[in-house]
C-alpha cells in the first residue's frame, strides 16, 4: 500500500484502509470499532491539513529535545530481576523458566 | 489540632519534627478521608492502608531516632520523611498493582520498584496509593479510565482535567498533600489547572521514567502535585536527577534551592522586580472562554504592578501544536504499545491457539477505544508511504514550535505566562464522543512538551466558581526560576479571598447516597439526567 505524494489532509481512508491498519497493528476491531474509526479517522485526518501549508523542505526534524547522546555506561554485571520475577506475570509458563507461547510455526509439539 | 489534612507538606514537616503530631496519626487522617470519599470521586484505584500505616511507624521511627540524636540529624531527615503520596497507576512500586488506567494491565503485579517510588521510599514517604487515570494516560478528562471516570470536587458533575485526574482531584479534596503524576501533552497542567492545584510537568530528561508505563517516549515527563510551590518544589527535588537506569535521564545537577524557597510572602514577591514575562498572543485562542482569558490577564498585571515586566510576544507556530503532537504521540504509542502482546504479562486471550489470532483478539478486548484510536492513527502515520507525509513532517514542523520558543530566551525573557487550559473543567460526558475536541483541551499545554521545556499550572482563581490555571513555562532546565516565580505570584495573592475557598462540593462527597461518577455515566447514558450534587449555575 505504497502511495507517493500524499498530502496530509488529502487522505481518505477507506474501509479496506482502516482494516489494513489495524492489522498491522494487531488490533482486533469489531465492525461497529472499524466503522466509527473510519469516520473519527478521517476527521482526526482532516486537522492535519494545516500542516502542508508549511514549507519545511529545508528544516531538519526533531526527534528529541535535550542535548544529551549517546550515554554509555560501563559493561559490567550487576544484579537484574531473576527469572522467577520476570516469569511472575506470564499467563503461561514452563518448568525450565520460558515463556510459553502458542505455536507460531505450525505443526506437532510447537508449544 | 484542627484537621491535619489541611495542612501543606512542609507544615507538617515541622510538626513532625517537633513532635506535635506523628505520621501515624497524619496517614490516618488522609487514609480515612480517601476511603470515606472515594465513593463520590472515584479518585484513587487502590489504597494501601495496610502498607501506608507501616511506612507510617517506620518514619515515626527514624524521626524519634534523629529527635534523640539532636537538631543536626533532626534537619538532615529527608523533607518528606513521614509525608502521605499519592502515585498515578503507572508508577510501578514493587508487589503492587500497576494497570495504566487499562484493562490489559488488570491483575498485573509489578515485580520491581520504578525509580520514582524508590527515591520516595528512601526518603520515608508514605506511599498511601495508587489513582485513577486515562487509559495509557490517552486522555484530557480522566474519563478514559477503564475503572469509571473520576469526578472533580469544585462540581460533582465535571471532569478533573487528565490524564492524571485522580492524582489532582485526591490533592485537591486533601486526601494527600502530594502526588505523582506524568505529562506527555498536558496531562499534569491540565488536571492541575481544573482542580486548583500546583502541577509541573519538569523539562524532558529531568526525571527518570525507569518503571513508568510508557506512552509516548520523546514527550513523557514525570512531576508533582501539590497545594502550593514550596511542596511542589520540594517533590521535583525529591524524585528529579540523573538514573542509570533511564538513558534519557540527564546529567543535569537538581539545584538544592529547590528546597529553600522564600517563606514570607513578601520575600517571595520580591522576586518579580525587573523580572520580564513574555505573554504569547496566540495563546489567547478563539474558543478560549473570557473567564479565563480575564483570570490569566489579571495574574499577569498583578505581577507587572509588583515589578516584573510584561511583554507581548509571538510564537508563531502555535496553531501548528496540536497536528503535530496528534502525529508525534500517536506514532511513539503505537510503537511503545506494541509490547502488550499478552505473552510475557497482562491480559491475554488463547482461545483460538493461533500465535497472531491470540495476540489481535488479547489487543483488540484489552484495550479501550482512545487507545485503540491512538495506535491505528499512530501505526497510520509510520506506515509504508506515509511516513514521510506524516510523521516526518511533523517531526519537521516540531523544529520550527522549539524555534519559536527559542527565540523567546533569546531575547531575554525569565518566563512566558498563559493559560494553562482554554476553559474550565468541563462536564463529565461532554467531549467523549468528539475526539478532536477533546484534543483542543491541551492546547496550550503540549506545544511545551513538544520543545521539551518545564512548564508548571498554579492556581490563579475561579471562573463561574471553578478554578483557572495560570501556566508558567520556562527555558530548559530552569525550573527552580520558574518555581520562584510560582511562589513570587502566590506571595501577591496571598490575600486574594479565593485563596481560602475549599472545593465547592467537596462535602458532598461525605454523604453516601451521593452518586459515584460511575453511576453518573451510567445515568448519562439511559438519558436520564444526574440527580444530587451538580448543575453550575
Amino acid at each position: 500500500m505504497v502511495r507517493s505524494g500524499i498530502i496530509p489532509g488529502m487522505a481518505n481512508l477507506t474501509r479496506a484502509d482502516v482494516e489494513h491498519v489495524a492489522f498491522l497493528a494487531r488490533l482486533g476491531l469489531t465492525e461497529d470499532e472499524l466503522a466509527r474509526l473510519e469516520g473519527q479517522l478521517n476527521h482526526i485526518l482532516d486537522q492535519y491539513a494545516i500542516l502542508a501549508t508549511l514549507d519545511t523542505e529545508h528544516i531538519p526534524p526533531t526527534a528529541q529535545t535535550i542535548e544529551v547522546a549517546n550515554i554509555l555506561r560501563e559493561d559490567a554485571v550487576r544484579p537484574s530481576l531473576t527469572v522467577d520475577e520476570a516469569l511472575s506475570n506470564a499467563p503461561e509458563r514452563s518448568e525450565s523458566g520460558h515463556f510459553v507461547v502458542p505455536a507460531i510455526l505450525g505443526g506437532e509439539g510447537g508449544a | 489540632m484542627a484537621d491535619p489534612t489541611r495542612l501543606r507538606a512542609h507544615e507538617m514537616a515541622a510538626l513532625l519534627r517537633s513532635g506535635e503530631i506523628s505520621s501515624r496519626a497524619l496517614t490516618e487522617a488522609h487514609l480515612s478521608a480517601a476511603e470515606r470519599q472515594n465513593h463520590a470521586l472515584n479518585a484513587w484505584l487502590v489504597i494501601y492502608r495496610e502498607n501506608a500505616l507501616a511506612q507510617a511507624d517506620a518514619a515515626d521511627k527514624r524521626i524519634a531516632e534523629a529527635r534523640r540524636a539532636g537538631t543536626a540529624a533532626l534537619n538532615a531527615l529527608h523533607p518528606l520523611c513521614g509525608i502521605p503520596i499519592a502515585l498515578k497507576d503507572l508508577v510501578s512500586v514493587k508487589g503492587g498493582q500497576a494497570t495504566a488506567g487499562s484493562k490489559i494491565l488488570k491483575g498485573y503485579i509489578a515485580p520491581f520498584d520504578s525509580t520514582v517510588a524508590a527515591r520516595l521510599k528512601d526518603a520515608g514517604a508514605v506511599i498511601l496509593g495508587k489513582t485513577n487515570m486515562d487509559e495509557f494516560a490517552m486522555g484530557s478528562s480522566t474519563e478514559h479510565s477503564a475503572y469509571g471516570p473520576t469526578a472533580n470536587p469544585w462540581d460533582l458533575t465535571r471532569v478533573p482535567g487528565g490524564s492524571s485526574g485522580g492524582s489532582a482531584a485526591a490533592v485537591a479534596s486533601f486526601h494527600t498533600p502530594l502526588a505523582i503524576g506524568t505529562d506527555t501533552g498536558g496531562s499534569i497542567r491540565q488536571p492541575a489547572s481544573m482542580c486548583g492545584v500546583v502541577g509541573i510537568k519538569p523539562t524532558y530528561g529531568r526525571v527518570s521514567r525507569y518503571g513508568i508505563v510508557a506512552f509516548a517516549s520523546s514527550l513523557d515527563q514525570i512531576g508533582p502535585f501539590a497545594r502550593d510551590a514550596r511542596d511542589a518544589a520540594t517533590l521535583l527535588h525529591a524524585v528529579a536527577g540523573r538514573d542509570d537506569r533511564d538513558a534519557t535521564s540527564a546529567p543535569e545537577p537538581v539545584p538544592t534551592e529547590l528546597l529553600g524557597l522564600a517563606t514570607s510572602d513578601d520575600e517571595a514577591a520580591a522576586y518579580l522586580k525587573g523580572k520580564r514575562i513574555a505573554l504569547p498572543k496566540e495563546y489567547f485562542v478563539e474558543g478560549m472562554e473570557p473567564g479565563v482569558a480575564a483570570r490569566i490577564r489579571e495574574a499577569v498585571g498583578a505581577m507587572e504592578q509588583a515589578g516584573a515586566r510584561v511583554e507581548e510576544v509571538s510564537l508563531p507556530h502555535t496553531d501548528y501544536g496540536l497536528a503535530t503532537y496528534y502525529i508525534i504521540a500517536p506514532a511513539e504509542a503505537s510503537s511503545n504499545l506494541a509490547r502488550f502482546d499478552g505473552v510475557r504479562y497482562g491480559y491475554n486471550d488463547r482461545s483460538s491457539g493461533e500465535f497472531i489470532a491470540d495476540y489481535i483478539k488479547t489487543r483488540g478486548a484489552g484495550f479501550g477505544p482512545e487507545v485503540k484510536r491512538r495506535i491505528m492513527l499512530g501505526t497510520y502515520a509510520l506506515s509504508a508511504g506515509y511516513y514521510d507525509a506524516y510523521y516526518l513532517k511533523a517531526q519537521k514542523v516540531r523544529t520550527l514550535i522549539k524555534a519559536d520558543f527559542d527565540a523567546v530566551w533569546a531575547a531575554g525573557f525569565d518566563a512566558i505566562c498563559a493559560p494553562t487550559s482554554p476553559t474550565v473543567a468541563f462536564s463529565l460526558g461532554a467531549r467523549t464522543e468528539d475526539p478532536v475536541a477533546m484534543y483542543l483541551s491541551d492546547a496550550c499545554t503540549l506545544p511545551i512538551n513538544m520543545a521539551g521545556l518545564p512548564g508548571m499550572s498554579i492556581p490563579a482563581g475561579l471562573s463561574d466558581g471553578l478554578p483557572v490555571g495560570l501556566q508558567i513555562i520556562g527555558a530548559p532546565w530552569s525550573e527552580l526560576s520558574m518555581l520562584r516565580l510560582a511562589r513570587a505570584y502566590e506571595g501577591i495573592t496571598a490575600r486574594a479571598p479565593w485563596r481560602d475557598l475549599e472545593p465547592a462540593e467537596l462535602q458532598l462527597t461525605d454523604d453516601p447516597t451521593t452518586p459515584s461518577p460511575i453511576e453518573r455515566k451510567e445515568r448519562q447514558k439511559s438519558g436520564a439526567s444526574a440527580p444530587g450534587a451538580g448543575g453550575h449555575s
